[in-house]
C-alpha cells in the first residue's frame, strides 16, 4: 500500500458525495414550521428505528444574564423538572422513566434545552409534558433553595475541584471582556448564593413563551402528524412580548491578556491561549469563519493534524495538545490552542507557548498545502454521513443553528463553504486573528511542596 | 459497554483540556422532594399541585392513557448473522443499509487482566497499534486513514483489546480503508520512538487522575475487592511498570493475543453477507490462527468488610461503596439488574437519588450498578458530596441499602422499572455504532444470539421476591467495602 496512492482518492470522495444522494435525502426529508404563536417546530424523518428524539429549545442561556445574576438559565433549567400545575415535583421525570423515555436538559451559553429519546409513537407525551411545563412551572422557595444545595454541589464537582475547570473558568473571564461569554454558564459561587426563588419565577416568565421556543424533532415520524401535534399541544399557548436582545460583539483587537494560576490540587501543568475571533452571527465576511474552521483543522483535525503530528509526535513538546473553533455563538467568539508540556521530556509551558507560536508564524508565512486541505474536506464529509447514525447529534446540530437565529440550512451549504476555502484565505485568517492583540493566555501550574491537606 | 471504563486512547490529554469547554455545557434533571415542612406557595401566579390529592397521572395527560392502554413498544429488528472464518475468527454481522458506512470492530480476549506483573502493557499495547508497521509510519498511517473519511479506533479494557473502523462503503474508499487497517492489525511494528511517547502520554495521564477523586478511590477500590486476582491490576500501570516496559513485552503480549482464535469480528453497515464474509476473511487471514487466551482465575470472595479513608485536598469527598457482584450470563442477572434500576441505576427517580439528592441536597449525583464481566465485576454505588456532609451522606446511602435489602422493591417500583427497561429498549438498537458494540459483547461473551430477546423476556417475568432473593444472594452488607477520598476531618463510617 501506497500512501500517495491513497491521496489521489480523495477528489473522488468529494464527486461521490456531491453527486451522492443522501445530501439530498436530508434536505427533502427536513421540514419546518411555525405556529401562530411563534413556536417554531423542525421535524426530520429518519426511519431506521421506530425512536425518535424530542427536543424543546429556548433561546435563552447564560449569556442573558448581567453582573450579579450569573447562572440563573442553568438553575432554572434545574426547578424545571419541579412541580407544575397538573405535575407533582419530580413527576415529569418519573412519568417519562415508566415509558421508557431517556431524558434530560443542559444550558450553554445561548441557549437552555430539554429532551427525551423515545419510541416514536410516544412523541404526543413528550409534546404534552413539554407544553405543560412551558406554561405552567410553580417554583416555591423551599425547592429552590434545596435544589440550589444540588447545583452547589455540582460546580464544586465540575469546576472547584479540577484543576483545568478552574483554569477553563479564568480563562473565559480574561478572554471575553465586553461579552456576558466571559461568565461561567453555572454561575458565579458568590452570584449562586444570593439568587432567590424570584429570580427565578422572574427569569420563567420573561423567557420561557411558544414565540422563544424551538421544537426540533428527529426520528420514525411523518412531518405532518408531528405538525398536528405540535398545533394541539403548543398551539394554545399565548405567545409573549420579549426583550430585545442586543448583538454580542466584542472588543475588536483588545489587547494581550496573561493570567497565571498555581493551584493546590494540580498535579500537571497546562497551558491555554485564545484569540478574540468573529463566528458566523457576527463575521463581516461569512468565508472568514470557514477559513477559521479550515485553519482549525490544519493544526487539530485528527492524528495526522500539524499539532498531533509535529508537536506531540515530532518534537514532542506536548504530552496532549489542540486547537478548538467553532463558528456557532451568538457572539463573538475565541480561537483557542491548549495543551500539557510534556514534563516527561523535561518541556515547560514557556515552551509549548513558543512551539504553538511556531505553529501560528508557519501558517501565517505559508499557506496549508492542497494535501492538507484535501485531507481535512475528506474528513468533513465523511463525518457529515457518520453524524447521520445518531438522530441525537442531529437534533442537536439543527437545535444550536436555530437557537441562535441561524437556519439549519446552514448545514445544507457547509460542505460548499468548506469546500470553497482556499490555502491564501487560510493564510490571511490566521494573519488577522491569530495576533497578539487578540490574545489571552492562562497558564496552570501545580504549587510546589503542595501534597499537605489544607481546612 | 459495561465494563469498567479504563481504556487509554491516544487523544486522552487534549481530550481532557478540551472537554472541559463541553463540560461547561452543562447535563441535569432532577426528580422527587419530600416537603419536610409544608409547601410555602410564595408569591407566584401558578397554583402548585398537591401530590396527595393528584388524580393518577394518566387521568392528568392523555397521551399517557394512550400509552398505557398500549403499551408494547417496536424496536428495529436485528437480523445478527453469525459465523467463523476459515482460521477460527468469529463473525457477528448485521446489514443495515440505510446509510452508505461501515463500523467494524474487532475484539480480542487481550485486557489488563491479562497483564500479569505487568501492568499497563495491554493498553500501550491497544496504544501502539496505528503507530507504525513494517512499511508504514505513524504519519503515513494517520494520513491514510484520514484523507479517505476513514475512522481508526484502539483501546483496552480490564476483558478486551479493541480495534476498530469506520468507513465510508463506497468500494473506492472502503477497500483501502480495509487494506490499511488490515495492516495496522496484523503488521504492528511498536516503534521504540513511539513507546516512549505513548509511555509519556501514559506518565502524565497518571499525574493527572491524581487530581481526581473519583479515580484515586477506583484504584483502591479495585486492588481491595480483587486483591490477587488479575482484575486488581490497575490497566492503566504504574509509574513504575510504565517504565519496565519494553519492545519486546509488547510484541510478546501481541503475539499471543491478537490472534483470530482469540478475536470476534463485529460488522454492522451497509454491506451483504457476501461482501461482510470476504471482509471478515481478508481480516482474520490476516492475523495467526493462534488459540483463545485461558480461561481467568475465578474471584476469591470477601472475608469481611472493609472502610478506607485516603486524605485529598479538594472540596469534595468521593465515597464509593461495593463489593463483588457478578459475571456476564450469571442467571442472577437480569434479578440485579432490575432491582438495582430501582436501587440507583434508573438516575433520576431511583432510591439512591430520591433520599439522597433530592430529599436532601446532599450531591449532583449517586448511582450504584452491577458491572459483569468475564469473571465476577463489582457491585458499586459512588457519590461526592461537600466534605462535611460525608458522614450524613455515607448514612443516609447504607440506610437505603439496608431498607432495599430487607424489603426489596415494591410492586409499584418493580412494575415502573420493567416498564422502563421496555420502553426504552428500541433506543438501544437506534444507531450503527451501538448495535456494533452489542454484537462485540454478544460474541465475546459468547451469549446467544438472541440475548437481547432472552433478555427483555426475562425482565418481564421478574418478581419482587426474585429481586429480593438475587441481592441477598450477592449483596452482604457485612462484607462491603467502603471508601472515602477527600480533606480527613471525618472519618469514613461504614
Amino acid at each position: 500500500m501506497r500512501i500517495f496512492w491513497l491521496l489521489g482518492r480523495t477528489a473522488s470522495l468529494l464527486a461521490l458525495l456531491l453527486a451522492g444522494s443522501w445530501a439530498i435525502a436530508a434536505t427533502s426529508n427536513t421540514h419546518e414550521y411555525v405556529l401562530p404563536n411563534g413556536l417554531k417546530l423542525i421535524v426530520r424523518e429518519d426511519h431506521r428505528a421506530p425512536v425518535v428524539v424530542s427536543q424543546v429549545w429556548y433561546r435563552v442561556g447564560s449569556s442573558y444574564e448581567t453582573v450579579g445574576r450569573t447562572g440563573l438559565a442553568h438553575v432554572l433549567e434545574h426547578m424545571m423538572f419541579k412541580d407544575t400545575k397538573h405535575l407533582a415535583t419530580g413527576e415529569f421525570s418519573r412519568i417519562m422513566a415508566s415509558v421508557g423515555a431517556s431524558e434530560n436538559a443542559f444550558t450553554s451559553r445561548d441557549a437552555t434545552a430539554y429532551y427525551q429519546v423515545l419510541a416514536a409513537d410516544r412523541l404526543p407525551l413528550s409534546f404534552e409534558l413539554e407544553a405543560e411545563r412551558m406554561q405552567h412551572l410553580h417554583i416555591s422557595d423551599e425547592e429552590f433553595a434545596r435544589e440550589l444545595q444540588v447545583v452547589m454541589e455540582e460546580r464544586r464537582q465540575r469546576v472547584d475541584d479540577r484543576p483545568q475547570g478552574i483554569a477553563y473558568e479564568r480563562f473565559l473571564a480574561t478572554a471575553h471582556q465586553a461579552s456576558p461569554y466571559g461568565n461561567p454558564v453555572i454561575g458565579w459561587p458568590q452570584d449562586l448564593k444570593s439568587m432567590t426563588a424570584q429570580d427565578m419565577r422572574d427569569w420563567y416568565q420573561t423567557w420561557y413563551a411558544p414565540n422563544n421556543a424551538i421544537v426540533v424533532v428527529v426520528g420514525d415520524v411523518k412531518g405532518e402528524e408531528v405538525l398536528q401535534l405540535a398545533t394541539r399541544y403548543f398551539g394554545p399557548i399565548p405567545s409573549r412580548e420579549l426583550p430585545l436582545v442586543k448583538p454580542l460583539i466584542e472588543v475588536n483587537k483588545p489587547g494581550a491578556r496573561r493570567i497565571e494560576l498555581e493551584l493546590e490540587n494540580a498535579r500537571l501543568p497546562s497551558l491555554l491561549m485564545g484569540f478574540n475571533v468573529p463566528v458566523l452571527n457576527t463575521a463581516d465576511e461569512a468565508w472568514e469563519t470557514y477559513a477559521l474552521r479550515m485553519l482549525s483543522g490544519v493544526l487539530d483535525g485528527g492524528y495526522s493534524a500539524r499539532i498531533e503530528s509535529q508537536l506531540v509526535r515530532g518534537s514532542e513538546v506536548a504530552s496532549g495538545a489542540g486547537a478548538g473553533y467553532s463558528a456557532f455563538g451568538r457572539g463573538d467568539s475565541l480561537f483557542t490552542l491548549s495543551g500539557t508540556p510534556n514534563v516527561q521530556q523535561g518541556r515547560t509551558l514557556e515552551d509549548l507557548e513558543a512551539a504553538f507560536w511556531d505553529q501560528i508564524e508557519q501558517l501565517q508565512q505559508t499557506p496549508p498545502t492542497s494535501d492538507e486541505l484535501a485531507r481535512i474536506k475528506a474528513q468533513v464529509i465523511s463525518s457529515l454521513v457518520y453524524e447521520q447514525d445518531s438522530i441525537s447529534s442531529q437534533a442537536q446540530q439543527i437545535g444550536t443553528l436555530e437557537s441562535i437565529g441561524l437556519s439549519w440550512r446552514v448545514l445544507e451549504d457547509e460542505l460548499d463553504n468548506l469546500n470553497a476555502i482556499t490555502p491564501e484565505q487560510i493564510q490571511q485568517v490566521a494573519q488577522r486573528y491569530l495576533t497578539r492583540e487578540r490574545l489571552t493566555v492562562a497558564t496552570l501550574s501545580p504549587k510546589p511542596a503542595s501534597d499537605a491537606i489544607t481546612q | 459497554m459495561t465494563q469498567t471504563p479504563n481504556r487509554m486512547n491516544r487523544y486522552f490529554l487534549w481530550a481532557l483540556i478540551l472537554v472541559l469547554p463541553l463540560a461547561i455545557i452543562l447535563l441535569n434533571q432532577s426528580d422527587e422532594s419530600d416537603a419536610a415542612s409544608p409547601s410555602m406557595d410564595a408569591a407566584n401566579s401558578t397554583k402548585t399541585a398537591d401530590p396527595q390529592s393528584l388524580p393518577p397521572a394518566a387521568e392528568r395527560f392523555a397521551s399517557l392513557a394512550a400509552i398505557e392502554a398500549d403499551p408494547t413498544v417496536k424496536r428495529r429488528p436485528l437480523d445478527i448473522q453469525h459465523w467463523q472464518t476459515s482460521n477460527g475468527a468469529r463473525v457477528y454481522f448485521m446489514a443495515a443499509p440505510e446509510l452508505p458506512m461501515l463500523d467494524l470492530r474487532l475484539v480480542f480476549d487481550a485486557g489488563s487482566a491479562r497483564d500479569d506483573d505487568q501492568a499497563g502493557l495491554a493498553m500501550i499495547t491497544s496504544g501502539l497499534l496505528g503507530e507504525g508497521t513494517a512499511n508504514l509510519s505513524s504519519n503515513q498511517i494517520s494520513r491514510g486513514f484520514e484523507s479517505l473519511g476513514a475512522e481508526f479506533g484502539a483501546s483496552s479494557y480490564r476483558d478486551m483489546g479493541i480495534a476498530s473502523l469506520r468507513s465510508l462503503t463506497s468500494s473506492e474508499l472502503l477497500q483501502p480503508a480495509l487494506n490499511l487497517f488490515t495492516e495496522v492489525v496484523s503488521k504492528p511494528s511498536f516503534p521504540d520512538d513511539a513507546l516512549s511517547r505513548i509511555r509519556n502520554q501514559a506518565l502524565a495521564s497518571l499525574k493527572y487522575q491524581q487530581q481526581q477523586t473519583g479515580t484515586v478511590a477506583n484504584l483502591n477500590f479495585f486492588d481491595d475487592l480483587y486483591g490477587s486476582h488479575p482484575y486488581s491490576i490497575p490497566s492503566q500501570g504504574t509509574a513504575e511498570s510504565l517504565k519496565s516496559l519494553s519492545r519486546e513485552d509488547l510484541q510478546a503480549f501481541y503475539q499471543r493475543f491478537y490472534v483470530a482464535q482469540n478475536m470476534v469480528i463485529a460488522m454492522v453497515g451497509s454491506l451483504d453477507r457476501s461482501s461482510a464474509e470476504r471482509i471478515a476473511e481478508r481480516v482474520s487471514n490476516s492475523l495467526p490462527e493462534g488459540q483463545r487466551a485461558k480461561q481467568l482465575p475465578s474471584v476469591a470472595p470477601l472475608t469481611e468488610g472493609l472502610t478506607k479513608h485516603i486524605d485529598h485536598n479538594s472540596q469534595q469527598t468521593q465515597i464509593m461503596i461495593g463489593g463483588l457482584g457478578v459475571a456476564k450470563g450469571d442467571p442472577d442477572y437480569v434479578a440485579l439488574y432490575v432491582g438495582n434500576e430501582i436501587l440507583g441505576g434508573g438516575g433520576f427517580g431511583s432510591r439512591l437519588m430520591e433520599e439522597v439528592r433530592e430529599k436532601r441536597g446532599l450531591t449532583y449525583g449517586v448511582y450504584s450498578r452491577f458491572a459483569p464481566m468475564r469473571e465476577q465485576g463489582p457491585f458499586l454505588i459512588s457519590l461526592k458530596t461537600r466534605q462535611d456532609q460525608t458522614t450524613q451522606a455515607l448514612q443516609v446511602v447504607n440506610d437505603t441499602l439496608t431498607g432495599f435489602l430487607a424489603d426489596g422493591p415494591t410492586e409499584l417500583e418493580l412494575k415502573t422499572a420493567k416498564q422502563n427497561i421496555l420502553g426504552s429498549f428500541p433506543q438501544s438498537t437506534a444507531s450503527n455504532s451501538s448495535i456494533v458494540g452489542q454484537l462485540g459483547s454478544i460474541g465475546f461473551y459468547d451469549l446467544p444470539l438472541d440475548e437481547l430477546d432472552q433478555f427483555l423476556g426475562a425482565v418481564e417475568k421478574i418478581t419482587a421476591e426474585e429481586i429480593r432473593n438475587a441481592f441477598s444472594l450477592h449483596v452482604d452488607q457485612e462484607r462491603l467495602i467502603t471508601i472515602t477520598v477527600g480533606q480527613p476531618s471525618k472519618p469514613a463510617e461504614g
